[in-house]
């Protein structure tokens, strides 16, 4: 027997020997082959539903996600297996239309490059709300209105969404907040003062409050 | 049923079907074709009931593509109602004189050669993306092969 190209199949025809494997080696020839972009076709032809990109920032790697609407996702995203998850999240509950579409995302990332070096206190890119409901986008929005710089309490935010005994529920709603940092649950804290809890880990809600109050500049690194 | 984000299928197979479509239809028309199969891909993929093989699924619609361009193409060069069974004119590639040849095979021949040897396609695939039994499939790969060997020498 002759030796065989590696191929999914032992091929039958190994009298094509020398034929089949030239037909192989010019693909590998195109490998480098830059592929064509589809973000500008699956845009104008309004079929791209969701537009991502990750980024490493001083808090770490950041997933941003949007929609036509807006913003409606930023994850921390340490691995590959959490980007994954996010994606996946993603495309069952707003699309599977999804696409790596960085310069959708130029806006809210510059603005976030801004506030990291201290030189933005609020973020004016627009946002797509749909990932929360009820009581939960409630608290959400009351904690958007948290000014830089300054804190709020679990029983605050929870008392403006209309439930002054719900601390706990809005402790669970702040954990599942879609959009972290733009969204600044980070300047939730207990009301004994203590720092409370955080999705991406309490070292990261720290050095946000730190940048906030001016005792961190922070570069990507 | 849950289906992946559409980005995975474009990191997993893009590279494929491009390959494929170089072979098909020859380098300066692949990136059109390569478009529109995409495009079409994200235009249906929401409906999408099977999610088992999406390779298999992508590469029919490339292939569907390829065909309804060489017939567009072959109608502007040549104003006849029938279509020719080969690709018409071999489009000036730097992918060398081989598959060039393979784009002059009658076109059920050289689609399955470009599945089998580009994409990597097993027997299966190429008979699921062709519309044809499995031996069809490999008759196709065996008569191109056969056709192919008295043109060229490699």
């Amino acid at each position: 027997m002759s030796q065989a190209p590696a191929m999914s199949e032992a091929p039958a025809m190994s009298e094509f020997e020398a034929l089949e494997r030239a037909l192989m080696e010019v693909p590998a020839a195109e490998a480098d082959l830059p592929l064509p972009e589809l973000e500008a076709a699956a845009t104008s032809a309004g079929l791209l539903d969701v537009a991502y990109a990750t980024f490493d920032s001083p808090v770490g790697r950041l997933l941003l996600a949007t929609t036509p609407e807006g913003l409606v996702r930023l994850a921390y995203v340490d691995d590959e297996e959490q980007e994954d998850s996010v994606l996946a999240q993603l495309a069952a509950k707003v699309s599977p239309r999804i696409l790596a579409a960085p310069r959708k995302l130029d806006r809210p990332r510059h603005e976030l490059d801004e506030y990291f070096a201290g030189a933005r206190r609020r973020f004016d890119a627009p946002l797509d709300w749909r990932l929360t409901r009820g009581f939960g986008r409630r608290v959400l929005e009351a904690t958007a209105r948290i000014p830089f710089g300054s804190s709020s309490t679990y029983l605050q935010v929870a008392s403006e969404a209309g439930s002054p005994r719900g601390s706990r529920a809005a402790g669970n709603a702040l954990g599942a907040n879609p959009l972290p940092i733009i969204v600044p649950c980070h300047r939730v804290l207990h009301s004994t003062g203590g720092l409370g809890g955080y999705t991406g880990g309490l070292e990261r809600k720290r050095l946000l409050l730190a940048i906030e109050s001016g005792q961190e500049t922070l570069s990507v690194g | 049923m849950t289906l992946p984000p559409f980005q995975h299928l474009l990191d997993a197979h893009g590279r494929d079907v491009h390959r494929f479509l170089v072979a098909s239809v020859g380098r300066h028309d692949a990136d059109d074709c390569f478009q529109e199969t995409w495009l079409a891909a994200l235009r249906a993929y929401p409906g999408l009931r099977d999610a088992a093989n999406l390779r298999s699924w992508v590469l029919t619609i490339a292939h569907r593509k390829a065909i309804d361009h060489l017939r567009s193409r072959t109608r502007v060069a040549v104003p006849v109602a029938d279509v020719p069974e080969t690709a018409g004119p071999v489009p000036a590639t730097a992918d060398g004189e081989l598959w060039g040849h393979v784009r002059e095979l009658p076109r059920k021949q050289r689609t399955a050669l470009a599945l089998r040897y580009v994409a990597d396609a097993p027997y299966t695939e190429i008979s699921a993306v062709m519309g044809t039994s499995e031996d069809a499939a490999r008759r196709n790969v065996h008569e191109g092969l056969k056709r192919l060997r008295l043109e060229y020498q490699p």
